[in-house]
């Protein structure tokens, strides 16, 4: 069975990890840029996205694995306007790197009116990425991360308002909004996003009911992830997730659809992403 | 004798410790339920008596009693 984790910061994570994600069947992963742990300088953030776009992709290619990624600044320091400033400036020159699939992981954090401009400034820029391209018509993909627990249900909304002051600009067929919970994914899917689920046991999904929102809400415009990065988490949940699927008796074209289609047809609508969706059909 | 050492934590400290969990947990089983419900079959449950085990312990969540935990214990108890 083939993998692709739609979510993933690899670059907190060992070379080990490239090999278990490799071992376990996952062929291309999809890192959005995020938060340190600590804020950045500007200069900090152009290395950051260096490594993105020039050394994982090499690290990951040791495994088989294809490594694509997103690039912004994300919305825990945000705050900072001149510093958003400066750093936004510089991202038009990544996003036509090869390995580029468009601008994210933006969002809200806890919603402030600094990070609800920056959030806004970055659609802009995905919306000013795509006039610039020999057939202008449709912005860079955006993928977009809501708020943790309390935060969430009024950050996705405030999200979602934004995107649609943009009106025709913004296609919702290429924004994924990511980390949706049991009372946000109709608010996301029913306004015509991919959405995002991610495996984080205590603060996010569990493996068990990200399969009910499957049941629940259908598994087109739906993708899972375990977003693993620097703090507690698990690339391997993404794959928890798939087996709970199979032992309820998920068809294997569902899986497949799921776990690599979905995140195909996504990230496929830009060119530079490979892997193209699959069909299980038997050997007569 | 036995002795019984105080709690050293202060009850904001063990909230602070555990409250997502809590919440996790409670998510969980409100999940769970709701799977049990949309579950084909469903009415091959009523007379189950795991589902009046699962009743009997929320409200023994409810109560404001020390020993909730040995409560649900003994409910599960032969």
């Amino acid at each position: 069975m083939f993998i692709i984790d739609p979510h993933i910061h690899m670059i907190s994570r060992t070379t080990a990890d490239y090999e278990n994600l490799a071992l376990s069947g996952v062929v291309a992963v999809s890192e959005p840029a995020f938060w340190a742990g600590f804020d950045r300088s500007p200069a900090g953030f152009l290395d950051y996205f260096r490594q993105l776009t020039e050394f994982e992709p090499r690290r990951a290619a040791q495994f088989g694995i294809d490594h694509y990624c997103w690039i912004c600044l994300n919305p825990k320091e945000a705050e900072d306007l001149g510093k958003a400033a400066e750093v936004l400036s510089a991202i038009p020159q990544f996003l036509d790197k090869p390995s580029v699939l468009g601008v994210g992981e933006i969002g809200l954090h806890k919603s402030t009116p600094n990070e609800a401009k920056v959030f806004q400034q970055h659609v802009q820029l995905a919306i000013d990425w795509g006039s610039r391209q020999k057939q202008p018509a449709k912005h860079a993909l955006i993928l977009i991360h809501t708020p943790h627990l309390e935060d969430k249900l009024k950050g996705t909304r405030l999200i979602v308002e934004m995107l649609r002051d943009f009106g025709a600009q913004i296609d919702p067929a290429r924004v994924l909004i990511d980390h949706v919970e049991e009372h946000t994914i109709s608010l996301v899917k029913d306004a015509g996003y991919w959405c995002g689920m991610t495996i984080y046991p205590i603060s996010k999904a569990t493996p068990q009911r990200a399969v009910d929102m499957i049941e629940l809400f259908g598994a087109d415009r739906l993708c899972v992830n375990a977003a693993a990065d620097w703090g507690i988490s698990d690339p391997l949940n993404t794959h928890r997730t798939m087996l709970e699927a199979r032992q309820r008796g998920h068809t294997l074209q569902t899986q497949l659809d799921v776990f690599y289609n979905n995140p195909a047809r996504f990230f496929g609508q830009n060119p530079k992403f490979k892997p193209r969706p699959l069909a299980v059909s038997e050997v007569k | 004798m036995k002795t019984i050492p105080p709690n050293p934590q202060t009850a904001v400290r063990v909230l602070d410790a555990y409250f997502l969990e809590v919440r996790a947990r409670l998510i969980e089983i409100a999940a769970t339920l709701d799977r049990v419900d949309r579950a084909s079959n469903r009415h091959e449950l009523q007379n189950d008596p795991r589902l009046g085990f699962i009743a009997r312990s929320l409200a023994i969540l409810q109560s404001t009693a020390p020993d909730r935990a040995r409560q649900i214990q003994e409910l599960y108890s032969i």
